[in-house]
């Protein structure tokens, strides 16, 4: 499977008639924008607002953030089976936006949410201070319940994402990049030398707040499986979670997973990258231990020497990356996990909630108890008052002069598991 | 700025009062500097001076450290130094444990930056590296040439508030204390850096060596559950409505202790979640399905249990440190104990 991935660099946004892209400069209709999110009967109201970076802008609380992309050729449309048919997606051409993304944000759901600076010491811990964002804030009806609230403000980003990501359908791209996995015999065949590399790919799947959707099944709901990793590409798998938002995987995230970018970086070089194997990372000790079987058989059925796993979330999900990294090994293939730590705010605790000797080799996205000051800001898009009760806020954490004292678990992607950041901890 | 003030610890060894014989040897301060002292001062030129040194032997320090402490630290108060050095102690097992305590116990109570040094195998090391700096250094005296200067430079590096760096540049133990960096190549790079040296048998390092857990042996089960006093715990953020100890979402920075005093059933009136890691819908429905108050209620009227103790204490295990986690059972066993309670139900989520 073939994907050709162009990239029209988007250099601003701005409000304007009529939505299109020139030039590098992507204007939106704000009219059209709202009466799309309101066609969903369960949203009250919804603002739209445009973030660039270095504004002194704050967006809290964040619930995805999604890239704008088309299906330019080939089978299926973006995000199938919730935006579009199913059909199977990952081949042909899809452009994309580069530099601009959807942020859905307002009044929490859970306690999940997370904080965006655009600029200030916050905005280094996160990738989302460097896009040009279109923020939807979203006012749900009185009385919706989460669930209902959490499935209305994840549609109405995907569905503006399609929106805007439409305009770039006949654009020529400044950028073109070719991803291509051939079916695995051939894929075999073509690098018989190298060694063969595959990607375990958790998703969280806890509940509301926690879920990840792939082709619109819940993930919670299906056993391991493989992918190409071009579908991902596509939106094949969308986030419904941003529970402690630090480490959560945005549907961005998913979009531009950075470890099968790297792994395809090396492919036909030093490794021969097959494919992916998603798995899911639920609350039932039964699901976990035939989810990680599943996994390790699917790894061993692949003939894989080596894999690497990443996780989402932490916690409970430890015990998920654990297993999946022992029984991966005890088949003798060697991984490299990625995670993050919670290793207090002082940073002298244990950073995991499992461990093994197995793994032996880990990459870490960093503390994210470490504790940090964000500054007042001049424009807050969303609110503030949910500040000091999200994951990773505390009593006070929100000041009268509008800075917030809270653990970076507060903010967008801080600590995310794909490796997507340059953060790391070391040993003091 | 003149110059800082050092107060220095060393042995009775060090300090000229004698060997293994004078061990037991009483704190003790002198003005300026003793035995070691001259080489610190020759590296410290004219950035710093040792206003005093305690002397103490160390067999009377580790048998007596509460008492060696109460008159050790005034000794050093009344010299208001700037930085605190003790040692170096290399391989001298009770000489290192004394210099991490006096270390230890003067970064607390005076608030001024502190620091030792000694051997990797000293017992010194594991017990206060979490603590205090301790720079590394050779097993015998015979290093101190070498490590006396590292200590002076540490100590000034340390009064003059730069900042130190990681462990290898600046030569002390690694304290276990996770410190979070940008680096060069994002994280996903240097997963696939690590796996191809990983494939290929060549060396690689690892960001986190994983931890050694300490398990917990489960008690013997309960002999006569229906004479047995039965408490409730959970992690699972089970709070009074409007949570009125503001137990954190994540983390917990405190546990509550709530009276169930008349309550047999937990409703969405009077009770809900904290907790920010899970699907509260259910819980805030019903909080009994996390904390089964109704039920250990059944079980109290029905004889199958003795009683259900009058308290429960609830944290959020989201995020919780280990740390954190450990010391508030610690406390909630003591008072579970000391209230006769036979068995505790831990409910998690």
């Amino acid at each position: 499977m073939k994907l050709e991935l162009g990239k029209i660099n988007i250099k601003s946004v701005r409000l304007g008639n009529k939505t299109e892209v020139k030039e590098g400069i992507l204007t939106i209709n704000e009219d059209c924008i709202k009466n799309l999110v309101l066609e969903d009967e369960r949203i009250k109201s919804v603002k739209v607002e445009i973030a660039t970076p270095g504004d002194k802008t704050r967006i809290t609380p964040v619930k995805d953030v999604i890239e704008p992309r088309v299906k330019v050729s080939g089978a299926g449309g973006m995000f199938p089976g919730v935006r579009t048919k199913i059909d199977l997606v990952g081949s042909g051409r899809t452009n994309v936006l580069s530099g601009v993304a959807v942020v859905t944000c307002g009044k929490i759901v859970g306690f999940q949410e997370g904080i965006i600076d655009m600029s200030g010491p916050g905005a280094d811990f996160t990738p989302f201070s460097q896009t040009c964002n279109v923020c939807l804030v979203i006012e749900p009806f009185d009385g919706l319940t989460p669930y209902d609230y959490e499935e209305a403000a994840r549609n109405a980003g995907l569905r503006i994402a399609e929106y805007i990501g439409d305009t770039g359908k006949d654009i020529e791209p400044d950028i073109l990049e070719v991803y291509e996995t051939k079916p695995l015999l051939e894929a075999i065949a073509e690098y018989p030398d190298l060694p063969k590399v595959g990607y375990v790919y958790m998703l969280q799947t806890q509940g509301l707040l926690h879920d990840t959707y792939v082709y619109g099944v819940d993930a919670k709901k299906m056993v391991p499986t493989i992918l190409y990793p071009t579908e991902v590409m596509d939106g094949a798998i969308i986030s419904g979670n941003c529970v402690s938002a630090c480490d959560k995987n945005t549907t961005y995230h998913h979009q531009n997973n950075p470890i099968i970018h790297d792994l395809y970086e090396r492919h036909g070089k030093d490794l021969n990258f097959l494919g992916v194997i998603i798995t899911n990372e639920t609350v039932y000790l039964a699901d976990k231990e035939r989810s990680s079987m599943w996994t390790a058989k699917l790894c061993k059925y692949l003939g894989l020497d080596a894999a690497i796993i990443s996780q989402e979330g932490f916690g409970n999900p430890d015990t998920d990356l654990i297993m999946n990294c022992k029984k991966i090994e005890a088949l003798g293939i060697k991984t490299v996990i990625v995670t993050d730590e919670y290793a207090g705010r002082d940073g002298k605790s244990q950073s995991l909630a499992d461990a093994d000797k197995a793994a032996d080799a880990v990459v870490t996205g960093g503390n994210a108890n470490e504790v940090i000051l964000l500054p007042p800001m001049d424009k807050i898009i969303g609110i503030l008052k949910y500040t000091d009760k999200i994951a990773g806020g505390f009593d006070g954490s929100l000041r009268p002069d509008g800075s917030i004292e809270a653990e970076i678990q507060v903010i967008t992607g801080s600590t995310n598991e794909l490796g997507f950041n340059k953060m790391t901890a070391v040993g003091m | 700025m003149g110059k800082l003030r050092i107060v220095h610890y060393i042995n009775q060894f060090y300090g000229g009062i004698g060997g293994e014989d004078k061990a037991d040897y009483q704190p003790e301060v002198r003005e300026g500097h003793v035995g070691p002292g001259m080489a610190l001062l020759q590296q410290f030129g004219e950035a710093a001076e040792i206003v005093a040194t305690v002397i103490c032997g160390d067999t009377y320090f580790n048998e007596n450290v509460e008492q060696a402490l109460e008159v050790i630290i005034p000794m050093i108060e009344k010299h208001n130094p700037d930085v605190f050095v003790a040692g170096p102690a290399f391989n001298a097992g009770r000489y290192g444990m004394a210099c991490g305590a006096v270390c230890k116990a003067v970064q607390e109570k005076m608030n001024i930056p502190v620091v030792t040094a000694m051997y990797a195998e000293n017992p010194g090391v594991d017990s206060f590296k979490k603590d205090i700096y301790i720079l590394q250094t050779g097993s015998s005296a015979a290093d101190m040439k070498k490590s006396a200067p590292k200590l002076a430079d540490f100590a000034i590096k340390l009064g003059k508030k730069e900042e130190i760096g990681l462990p290898e540049v600046d030569g002390y133990h690694e304290r276990g204390i996770r410190k979070n960096v940008f680096v060069k190549e994002r994280g996903s790079k240097r997963a696939v850096d690590m796996l191809i040296k990983k494939i290929k048998g060549e060396s690689f390092k690892t960001e986190y060596p994983m931890p050694v857990f300490d398990t917990v042996e489960p008690n013997p089960p309960v002999k006569y559950m229906w004479k047995a006093k039965i408490a409730l715990v959970t992690s699972g953020g089970i709070v009074p409505k409007n949570n009125p100890d503001k137990i954190e979402s994540s983390s917990a920075s405190k546990y509550g202790k709530y009276d169930l005093e008349g309550v047999f059933d937990l409703t969405d009136e009077g009770y809900e979640t904290a907790h920010g890691g899970y699907d509260p819908v259910y819980a805030n429905q019903d909080a009994d399905r996390v904390l089964p108050v109704d039920v250990l209620r059944d079980l109290e009227k029905e004889g199958h249990i003795g009683s259900l103790h009058r308290y429960y204490y609830a944290t959020v295990g989201n995020g919780t440190s280990v740390a954190n986690a450990k010391a508030y059972a610690a406390r909630i066993a003591t008072e579970l104990k000391n209230d006769g309670v036979h068995a505790v139900i831990l409910t998690s989520t």
